[in-house]
């Protein structure tokens, strides 16, 4: 249910891209698909136990000698740490990716005057 | 449990908001109000390293975003496109949708990680090992910065080619143009 609410979020950044118009609304559509697809991912390594779950993180009673060794209820309770890290990375390329979108934008308005991408025909040198 | 259910209508109602608005400043408010709305269902999806970075990441965002619509003139916008087009393309995104959930039918059910299941995944593997091979107390910083150091490399990479692609693009003169002397 979570999955197909998020999955649907996705459809609304998807619906704005292909139909609207205006340059601006069509980035925020990609925005809207990057967080979807960035939560669905965190999603994935949530896990719902008896007692609660805890972040990837092993706190004082966690590590039981200097070496490192981590106990067996720590590793039975934490949250996936792989998708965490992905996605750490992958909001941080969509930052990147939305500066240069919007530089773009910004410079096609300088040019054209418009945001309308059905009146972007004019080829000028 | 519900407080996901709650965030998530939350950011679906902000996302339709930021889609249907006429105003471009209000589309690009709502776009934040679904960033930091991710960003607390991050907290209580116990991924404190992602909170940080997404609200970090969709302060400057949204700031980049403010700086491309405000004061344009025509920061109304004049509509969608043609009514047949619209027509098609809600159909058939409609129609995606019906037979994608249809997928997480057969995926486990939310709140039942898959990792969970494999005793030898990487994910529990980096959980078991994490402390012991890197030394971080945080396994998320342990795969970010030790085992997939190459990937945050790479990261690093596609961050800076961005920058430099919108310096580029943004700029008003070339370089030539700026050196050379004025040839009349």
């Amino acid at each position: 249910m979570l999955y197909s609410l998020c999955f649907l979020l996705f459809m609304i950044g998807l619906y704005c891209v292909l139909v609207k118009k205006n340059m601006i609304k069509i980035v925020i559509g990609i925005l809207l698909m990057e967080y979807a697809v960035n939560l669905f991912l965190v999603m994935l390594g949530w896990r719902k136990l008896a007692e609660e779950a805890v972040a990837p993180i092993a706190a004082g009673g966690d590590l039981l000698d200097k070496a490192g060794t981590v106990s067996q209820l720590f590793v039975s309770r934490a949250v996936d740490p792989l998708p965490q890290a992905l996605v750490l990375t992958s909001i941080v390329i969509g930052l990147g990716s939305l500066a240069l979108m919007v530089a773009i934008c910004i410079r096609i308005y300088e040019k054209y005057g418009t945001f309308d991408i059905t009146k972007i025909r004019r080829l000028k040198g | 449990m519900e407080i996901f259910y709650i965030l998530m209508v939350l950011m679906l109602i902000a996302g339709i908001i930021a889609v249907e608005t006429t105003n471009l400043l209000s589309a690009v408010i709502c776009v934040g109000a679904v960033g930091f709305g991710s960003a607390v269902m991050y907290l209580f999806l116990k991924a404190p390293d992602i909170a940080l970075t997404q609200t970090v990441v969709e302060v400057l965002g949204l700031v980049i975003l403010i700086r491309a619509t405000i004061s344009r003139e025509k920061s109304f916008i004049s509509g969608d496109r043609e009514f047949f087009a619209v027509v098609v393309s809600v159909v058939i995104l409609f129609l995606i949708f019906v037979i994608g959930t249809g997928i997480f039918a057969d995926m486990p059910p939310f709140g039942d990680a898959a990792f969970a299941r494999i005793p030898d995944s990487a994910s529990q593997v980096y959980l078991e090992n994490g402390v012991k091979d890197t030394g971080a107390a945080n396994i998320v910083t342990a795969v970010y910065l030790d085992y997939r150091v190459y990937d945050t490399l790479g990261e690093a990479t596609v961050l800076f080619t961005s920058v430099v692609g919108a310096i580029v693009i943004l700029r008003k003169k070339s370089r030539k143009l700026l050196f050379e002397e004025d040839p009349l």
